[in-house]
């Protein structure tokens, strides 16, 4: 049953008291896969995350073996990025690593450094995180205390570094070389591609593997059940489990840690417990605010895996669902999230950064009934403006949901403009 | 201008984190530093993050004007930083506004006379579950209610905070116990 708890396998510690302390998960096998990974050859490491199906759950889905094997030969030093910025609107799951098990995030940074062979690792978290990070740092303090981080790693004469980045509030600097711009004490403007990868040119120019929380956390997993195994919890394309960050008009919202690919529907009714006060589902947005909006009808079959949510309109994103019940005005929800995008947008490119302001305005506008009745399609023609003429991909961040909300429910937007 | 022997020995830490050539690199954990120790960035400041990082007055200014949480004047003493987000309007966010408005007796990005609260709309926090949420200072409290923000705001004025809610509480099934 995918409601039981019997399929957690990287939250399976969170509920045990003291799992963020090094004593206490040590006990629990903290640290274990590193030792295994160590033993490994590097190459070896990355051919068993590239068999196990990982991809990444902070947004993009890239596969994770495939991007470490995008390391250019001979190019040292080499970085890790942890991105632990988690700003994409309904996502919620990478705090709960950071502050329950904090080992089990810097265990995976370890064996991805281990992969790539690089020196330091960067643990890039977000400035309004402030009690996530006091217990991060305490676990990399405790971590170096007993050689897992540092010189000469567990004698293996492999030296690796952990440290602390720090956000200030901007949602770019999620953006992998945003947050690269920034751990270089810049402002967080996404670079021009190419180059395509920070794997071939990142921090500093060098090689960097930028993974959100969440896909590192994984890694000693695999490592432990092998990548048949993982890729059995998930579906051929994505191996393992997500964490699906559940919010909105839902009666049990939470963390809900199922294999990828679950039915939607399983996860708002038979974890969520059903709409609120027996309401009836509007739409969904399934990941993140970024991701086009679904109705009712097409929630009805969909999986929540990269190739059925891409192939229902949408995107998986970060898996972070927002449940929408009928009482709630889409052109209201417009207003709540191009306000963000607007807030958010870093004004490195024109039709971006005046885009989406003029975007907030218009949907304003029509929401505080004064709209005229071609600023709907001004509001459409803007999006479709922004849409793929960035640097970055918060242009269609915005632009998707925008479209979607019009088209999909275009009458209510009508309804409240007069003329 | 004096800069607090703490702050100085912080950013001996931070510089230590990076490649020695590489302390253009403390700007930002730096100033992040210096807002939490002297309230906000003063010119001055920003003088002496130039100096002693290495870089230009005009290269502080840009980065500090980028960060939404870092800020050139001072705050009240208790920051109310309230998400306005999705989720959280989803639960009721903008009731609660209107309540917290009305409770201090001033709107958004403004500061009580007594100096004790500022007010600031903010975008998602990354307590969508535990919606809605605000941070006062660093501390985080989920599942507002107009009750749970009376509280709140009262323990902050008579000096006995309510204690925020650290860790983020456990909901959904990665809250499930399985026994080892």
């Amino acid at each position: 049953m995918t409601s039981s708890n019997g399929t957690r396998l990287l939250s399976r510690n969170f509920a045990l008291p003291g799992q963020a302390n090094l004593d206490t998960a040590l006990k629990r096998g903290a640290y274990e896969m590193l030792k295994r990974a160590l033993k490994m050859k590097p190459e070896e490491v990355t051919t068993v995350v590239k068999a196990s199906g990982l991809r990444g759950h902070g947004g993009a889905g890239f596969s994770a073996g495939m991007k470490w094997g995008f390391v250019p030969k001979d190019v040292f030093p080499r970085y890790v990025c942890v991105n632990a910025d988690e700003s994409e609107p309904g996502t919620c799951k990478d705090r709960l690593i950071l502050e329950y098990d904090p080992h089990l995030l810097i265990e995976g940074a370890l064996i991805c450094a281990w992969a790539v062979q690089a020196e330091r690792i960067y643990l890039y978290i977000r400035g309004e995180y402030f009690y996530p990070t006091r217990i991060v740092q305490r676990a990399i303090d405790e971590a170096r205390a007993k050689g897992f981080v540092g010189e000469n790693i567990l004698g293996s004469g492999w030296s690796c570094h952990v440290h602390l980045g720090t956000g200030a509030g901007q949602y770019i600097c999620g953006e992998e070389t945003g947050l690269i711009e920034s751990l270089e004490g810049k402002k967080g403007w996404p670079r021009l591609k190419p180059p395509f990868y920070p794997a071939a040119v990142g921090l500093w120019g060098k090689p960097t593997i930028v993974n959100n929380v969440e896909t590192l956390a994984f890694v000693p997993r695999i490592i432990e059940i092998g990548a048949e195994k993982f890729l059995s919890y998930g579906t051929p394309k994505a191996g393992g489990p997500t964490l699906f960050s559940l919010s909105g008009s839902v009666n049990r919202p939470g963390v809900y840690e199922l294999p990828t690919g679950v039915p939607l529907k399983t996860l708002i009714y038979d974890c969520g417990g059903g709409i609120k006060d027996g309401r009836r589902l509007k739409a969904v947005i399934p990941g993140g605010s970024s991701s086009h909006i679904l109705t009712a009808e097409e929630c009805e079959n969909l999986k929540m895996d990269f190739e059925s949510v891409t192939a229902a309109g949408s995107m998986l994103g970060s898996a972070a669902v927002m449940v929408i019940d009928e009482p709630v005005s889409i052109p209201r929800l417009m207003v709540w999230m191009t306000r963000f995008y607007a807030h958010e947008s870093c004004g490195q490119c024109t039709p971006c950064r005046e885009g989406t302001g003029w975007l907030l305005r218009l949907a304003t506008r029509i929401l505080e009934g004064r709209g005229r009745r071609r600023d709907l399609d001004d509001l459409y023609e803007l999006a479709e403006n922004i849409d793929g003429k960035t640097i970055c991909a918060l242009g269609q961040a915005v632009a998707w949901p925008t479209k979607s909300y019009i088209t999909k429910f275009r009458r209510e937007f009508e309804a409240l403009i007069q003329e | 201008m004096d800069i607090p022997e703490t702050l100085v020995r912080k950013s001996e830490e931070i510089f230590f984190s990076f490649p020695p050539e590489r302390r253009e690199s403390a700007l930002v954990p730096l100033m992040f530093e210096a807002q939490r120790e002297l309230g906000c960035i003063t010119p001055d400041t920003e003088r002496w993050i130039a100096e002693t990082v290495g870089v230009s007055l005009v290269k502080v200014r840009e980065v500090l004007t980028f960060y939404s949480m870092l800020r050139r004047e001072r705050a009240g003493k208790y920051l109310i930083q309230f998400c306005h987000n999705i989720s959280c309007c989803l639960a009721g966010a903008e009731d609660l506004q209107r309540h917290v408005e009305k409770k201090l007796g001033i709107k958004n990005g403004e500061t009580t006379g007594d100096g004790l609260f500022t007010l600031r709309y903010v975008e998602c926090l990354g307590g969508c579950s535990w919606a809605p949420m605000m941070l006062v200072n660093e501390m985080q409290y989920y599942q507002l209610t107009p009750e749970k923000l009376d509280r709140i705001i009262e323990g902050f004025r008579s000096g006995r905070p309510v204690p925020p809610d650290e860790p983020t509480p456990l909901l959904g099934n990665v809250g499930e116990k399985i026994a080892v």
